[in-house]
């Protein structure tokens, strides 16, 4: 524990504002270097940061598989969900413009912050999924089809 | 000059890696390598691309062969039966005169006259400003021009996790 | 011919890279070292392409008022693409070779291509 402690102090000052600047990445996309992908990594780098210092097991216990699995899925359905939304009002696929704003512009601002957030979730859930499935110790060493 | 040095570190990194027994040792070095080369690609002004490469290649890519290798051995193996060494050399340098024979054709590096552009680039250059109205014009390539093909990347990273729950993932033991 | 060289160097220096990750991929048996092989051979791909949309005098792609060139935005979208998808065959293909260790106890092609010919090891 002694060795540790230094480790686990930082890691936990560090990881809210890792999550804060990948927030920062996913939102301000559109006005600098960023977006969807490059936030949705960080994000999943801070909670592989978690894991990798305080253990695996605590690491999952935060973000458990059901919260995972569902999220990586909600990313992808809100990406194809702003498209098909575009369509059903009457325009061609995640064409923005048919957004019920009022300013083409704002519509296409809303339509990519929509998308990007949908892009952040997917890439976020799916880089700590790939993590722990990669790295998961099995319990007891057996494996399932012997 | 700086380029030049950059260039000359990657190779020498890519070699490293390539050559190093220990797996461990080999990883660390592609995750610098995957450094530098972001570093190059923001001397090439492609700042979105190094971002993506520094956070993916160099974070999430090292990670995962870390995690890999505390599953399997960390070291490569001594001797190996097949020795394909001379073969391989012969092939690679073969190709790599093909391809050299293939750059003798295009346009000088930094050629504003090249052909890529002045088809779509310009429409998009524009655009970006106008029609879309965003500021980062790869961001607007990316989620209003050719937004279709961010759906597929999204769905390839999906894919992609959803192959590594069906491969590793153990089913909890009943009874 | 000084043209030439000065004018295309770049390129050959990113063939040399692709070649290195082309000779770890065909010459070394571990399937990991194989991988690592495939990784450097895909970033040198994508430095070969970034640098067809570098201009002369041109800043990056971010619309700027004091800009003159803008380089050409178009490969930095699908190098983009191009990373992320990198990253998810590389996580597959590490689930996989985790999977053979587990069957086969190794993780070296020549001598699971043994174990698999013998009639007393792990035949598929």
């Amino acid at each position: 524990m002694g060795e540790n402690i230094i480790r686990r102090t930082i890691t936990r000052l560090m990881v809210p504002f890792i999550q804060l600047f990948a927030l920062y990445v996913i939102v301000h996309g559109d006005s600098g270097p960023g977006g969807g992908f490059q936030g949705g990594v960080i994000l999943g780098a801070s909670f592989i940061l978690y894991a990798i210092v305080f253990g695996s097991e605590a690491g999952r216990r935060r973000v458990p598989a059901p919260v995972t699995d569902v999220l990586s899925s909600v990313g992808v359905l809100i990406y194809a969900g702003i498209g098909l939304l575009c369509l059903l009002l009457g325009s061609a696929f995640l064409d923005y413009r048919a957004l019920p704003f009022k300013d083409p512009h704002l519509a296409g601002h809303y339509g990519i912050f929509g998308i990007e957030i949908g892009v952040g979730l997917t890439v976020a859930a799916v880089m700590v999924t790939i993590f722990f499935e990669t790295a998961h110790r099995g319990e007891g060493g057996e494996t399932r089809d012997g | 000059m700086i380029d030049i040095l950059l260039l000359t570190l990657l190779v020498l990194c890519a070699l490293a890696a390539v050559e190093m027994r220990d797996l461990l040792s080999a990883g660390l070095v592609l995750s610098g390598y995957s450094l530098l080369m972001a570093v190059v690609w923001t001397r090439l002004n492609a700042v979105d691309v190094a971002f993506t490469e520094a956070s993916v290649g160099a974070g999430i890519t090292t990670v995962l062969l870390i995690a890999a290798l505390s599953r399997t051995d960390r070291g490569e193996a001594l001797v190996s039966r097949t020795r394909r060494e001379i073969p391989s050399l012969i092939l690679i340098l073969l190709t790599g005169a093909v391809l050299v024979y293939g750059t003798l054709d295009m346009p000088d590096f930094r050629d504003p006259g090249a052909p890529a552009h002045h088809h779509v680039a310009p429409r998009y250059i524009e655009g970006s400003a106008h029609e879309v109205g965003v500021v980062n014009m790869v961001t607007a390539i990316l989620a209003a021009y050719r937004g279709y093909d961010t759906l597929g990347e999204t769905t390839v990273i999906f894919t992609a996790g959803m192959s590594v729950i069906l491969l590793l993932r153990r089913r909890k033991q009943r009874g | 011919m000084d043209e030439l060289i000065l004018g295309k160097y770049n390129y050959w220096v990113y063939v040399a890279l692709m070649m290195i990750g082309f000779y770890a991929v065909i010459a070394k048996p571990n399937l990991i070292k194989k991988i690592i092989g495939v990784n450097i051979f895909q970033t040198a791909v994508f430095l070969f392409y970034i640098s067809i949309g570098k201009v002369e005098g041109g800043t990056a792609p971010i619309v700027w008022d004091q800009a003159v060139h803008y380089d050409n935005p178009i490969p930095h979208v699908l190098i983009l693409t191009a990373i992320v998808v990198s990253v998810s065959t590389t996580a597959v293909a590490f689930a996989l070779i985790i999977k053979i260790k587990e069957r086969f106890g190794t993780i070296e092609e020549d001598q699971i291509r043994d174990l698999r010919r013998t009639p007393t090891g792990e035949e598929t």
